[in-house]
């Protein structure tokens, strides 16, 4: 996977590793989860990633199990050699007066056009003013130095579904609408240079059902029509099929009956029971016909022409430990693709 | 949980409550239930709930128009919906009694239907040309969910069906659904709108000399984030509409209380997850304050073993013990099946932990365990096993398993 002039999960260029990543999908794919793995692979042997969070769900600090977290950078995991990931929820508000303060010196004016609301306002009638305060905010932590040194080796963003991307990381396009001279417009020129440079990719987090390929197949269009940097695809809560390839098959045509099973059950110590092997059957051709239409999407997902990881369902509620193996799955695939 | 771990206090075995049914064959069959809403969080199959539920009581006799919002393409084809014209279309279901009508709301649409409903030409196309009021229409927040609200009230009005089902936008939040039209129509009705557009309102820019020093600096800022284009044409928007707030703000008051009124009926969904069942929570509480009739949870994608006989524990010892006597091909097929079944036995627990736990906080709030199907539901045959699914009789199930659960209450 990932041979040379192929955008893949840490190069899209041979030069310049990315640096941004930006982790999208179709709501209930699991991308939050997804953003917090990437960023803790990317974080082992001693780097520094920051994880952000756009839409106020506070979904990182439950996965991380912190409390709410604040507007501000926060340690959220330390990583083997010394590596450490760091949260921030972006408040939009906050963000909006920060740039107020920073542009006009208007901090207490600020704080005034907050309580009467307008600040509120300002953000709901325009959405687009939305996408570019947090995009800004996600290419600053990405280009931030202190003492010439990055703070940063890697930005993760935990982006707005599929349905919206484009128009989140089409910044441009989205200010045209808005003010069209001043510090905000050369400030989202900015962040667009950034989000189309080969630093940063558009992952996209599928599940191989109906609905979320055809998604990302629609997503990964328009990314690719806005001159967007499309990254890997990460098909989540993958599930690997429990028979030999040949009885998968024969069970998904539905000519598996109890028969077939019950002397093997009843040499397997159970008493005979041939409702019980029926029943099995039965469980047995659902889990192979699923199978067969989960296959059918994987096929779909990979002639999408992007590297491709996949991630196992774990079994139980997601926790700490689950993203580290989650993260583990997604650092085999990095490791691999740094060899390539 | 904590005393029980110390072992100090040994917990009482108090066997955990059962859910109870919820009839849905008997609610849509019932010539008084007029509108069935069916929400809950993103992605837990509202769409195709509200689809079979119609599908079935259309089946059951009565003339049923489903309106959905953003349905999966090929299941939008198999009702017919390829054509986006915002109106009912009958949807050709072979010999059955009643007739089932579907269509697919179109916010935009609706919006401008709206506008020109309540307006003289010149203005609704005014307003219909404003980029503001282009933006409000298709991408504010909240605008979906006014618009479905705005439907069903038409729909109703019209009196051609006697059972509207509506299924809710897509949004994270089931509570969205009731919270967005008045969110919109305080938004328009506002004091931040009514400070923008006070000199559009006395009367074009002379109306700035009346504005306090106050209002000249937050005009400024406004303009200088937003741009100056943005707010003339709120200003514009906004006074070219103001002969429709009232209306609009009354046409949201009227459809809210539509939902209150009896013959409407709320059938919450969520899957076996707990961000769905927590969201099915709030959902249900909010229902009650308002003083709005819950029927029951649909609890989706469930999936129930075919046997319950066997334990996972069992089933695990025994694909080991098959395993062993490894012998070919036909014990590595014993051994997945009874893996596949163990795996089936401890996913069906978790979710029945999960329905319960709901239970414990809702104990009078019904239940019906749909189970998934092994693809996507996408064609009137596959609406039709889910139809039976929900409103098939409670305990008539191959495993004796009642339809309120997942797997059988344990014995106390």
């Amino acid at each position: 996977m990932g041979g040379s002039g192929v955008p893949t999960l840490v190069r899209v260029s041979p030069d310049l590793p990315v640096r941004c990543h930006v982790v999208t999908g179709k709501g209930g794919t699991g991308k939050t989860t997804v953003a917090a793995a990437l960023a803790l692979a990317l974080a082992s042997e001693g780097h520094t990633v920051l994880l952000v969070e756009c839409e106020g769900r506070q979904g990182i600090a439950q996965l991380f199990d912190t409390p709410p977290l604040p507007y501000e950078e926060r340690r959220v995991a330390v990583t083997r050699g010394g590596g450490e990931v760091r949260a921030l929820a972006i408040d939009v508000e906050e963000a909006l007066l920060e740039y107020l303060e920073m542009f006009y010196n208007l901090r207490r004016a600020g704080r005034a056009l907050r309580r009467m609301g307008a600040v509120d306002f300002a953000t709901t009638i325009a959405p687009g003013l939305r996408d570019v305060l947090i995009t800004g905010k996600v290419k600053e932590a990405v280009t931030r130095r202190v003492d010439g040194r990055r703070v940063y080796d890697a930005v993760v963003v935990d982006a707005p579904p599929t349905g919206r991307i484009t128009r989140f990381l089409n910044v441009t396009s989205e200010m045209a609408g808005l003010a069209r001279s001043g510090p905000i417009k050369t400030q989202s020129d900015g962040v667009m240079a950034v989000i189309r440079s080969p630093q940063t990719a558009v992952h996209l987090v599928t599940l191989l059902e109906d609905m979320p390929v055809q998604e990302t197949a629609d997503a990964i269009a328009e990314l690719t029509a806005a001159g967007l940097p499309v990254g890997s695809v990460l098909v989540n809560m993958a599930t690997e099929p429990e028979l030999p390839a040949a009885e998968l098959v024969r069970a998904a045509e539905g000519r598996l009956t109890g028969a077939d099973l019950a002397p093997g059950l009843t040499a397997a110590g159970l008493p005979e029971d041939a409702e019980l092997a029926d029943a099995l059957a039965a469980e047995v051709v659902e889990h192979a016909q699923r199978w067969a239409a989960q296959d059918a999407l994987r096929a779909r997902v990979h002639s999408l022409g992007r590297p491709t990881v996949e991630l196992p369902l774990l079994p139980g509620p997601m926790d700490l430990g689950c993203l580290f193996e989650l993260a583990g799955r997604l650092e085999d695939h990095l490791g691999a693709e740094v060899a390539a | 949980m904590t005393a029980a771990a110390d072992g100090a206090t040994p917990r009482p075995a108090r066997p955990a409550r059962q859910a109870p049914p919820v009839d849905l064959a008997a609610l849509i069959a019932d010539p008084d239930t007029r509108i069935i809403v069916c929400c809950g969080s993103g992605g837990v199959g509202k769409t195709t709930t509200s689809a079979a539920l119609a599908l079935a009581a259309a089946e059951a006799g009565r003339r049923v128009v489903v309106l959905t919002i953003d349905p999966a393409r090929r299941l939008a084809q198999s009702l017919g919906l390829e054509e986006l014209d915002n109106e009912p279309r009958e949807v050709d279901v072979p010999g059955i009694p009643g007739r089932l009508d579907a269509m697919m709301l179109d916010m935009k649409r609706t919006f401008d239907d709206i506008v020109v409903a309540h307006s003289t030409p010149e203005r609704a196309e005014q307003i219909l040309a404003n980029p503001f009021y282009q933006t409000l229409s298709s991408s504010f927040a909240g605008t979906q969910e006014y618009m479905a609200m705005e439907k069903l009230g038409q729909l109703r009005t019209a009196e051609r069906w006697d059972l509207i089902v509506v299924d809710t936008p897509p949004s994270r939040s089931a509570l969205d659904f009731l919270d967005a039209p008045n969110r919109m129509s305080r938004f328009l009705d506002g004091t931040m709108i009514r400070v923008l557009t006070a000199p559009a309102r006395a009367g074009g820019r002379a109306g700035f000399k009346f504005a306090s020093a106050g209002f000249l600096i937050f005009t400024r800022i406004i303009s200088k984030v937003l741009g100056g284009q943005l707010l003339r044409d709120i200003s514009a928007f906004v006074s070219a509409l103001d002969t429709m707030f009232g209306g609009f703000r009354e046409r949201a008051t009227a459809t809210y209380e539509l939902l209150r009124r009896p013959g409407t009926w709320f059938v919450v969904v969520a899957t076996p997850e707990p961000d769905a069942l927590r969201e099915a929570s709030y959902f249900v509480d909010r229902l009650s304050a308002e003083g709005m009739p819950l029927a029951g949870l649909v609890l989706n994608r469930t999936h129930p073993p075919a046997s319950t006989r066997l334990s996972a524990t069992r089933a695990e010892a025994a694909a080991e013990a098959a395993a062993e006597a490894d012998d070919g091909s036909p014990a590595a097929l014993v051994a997945g099946a009874l893996r596949v079944h163990a795996d089936r036995m401890t996913l069906a627990a978790r979710e029945q932990r999960l329905a319960d736990r709901f239970t414990s906080a809702h104990p009078e709030v019904g239940m019906r365990a749909v189970p998934a199907a092994a693809g996507d539901v996408h064609d009137l045959e596959g609406l039709r096993v889910m139809a039976e699914a929900l409103t098939g009789p409670d305990g008539d199930t191959p495993t004796g398993v009642p339809r309120t659960r997942v797997l059988p209450a344990r014995r106390a």
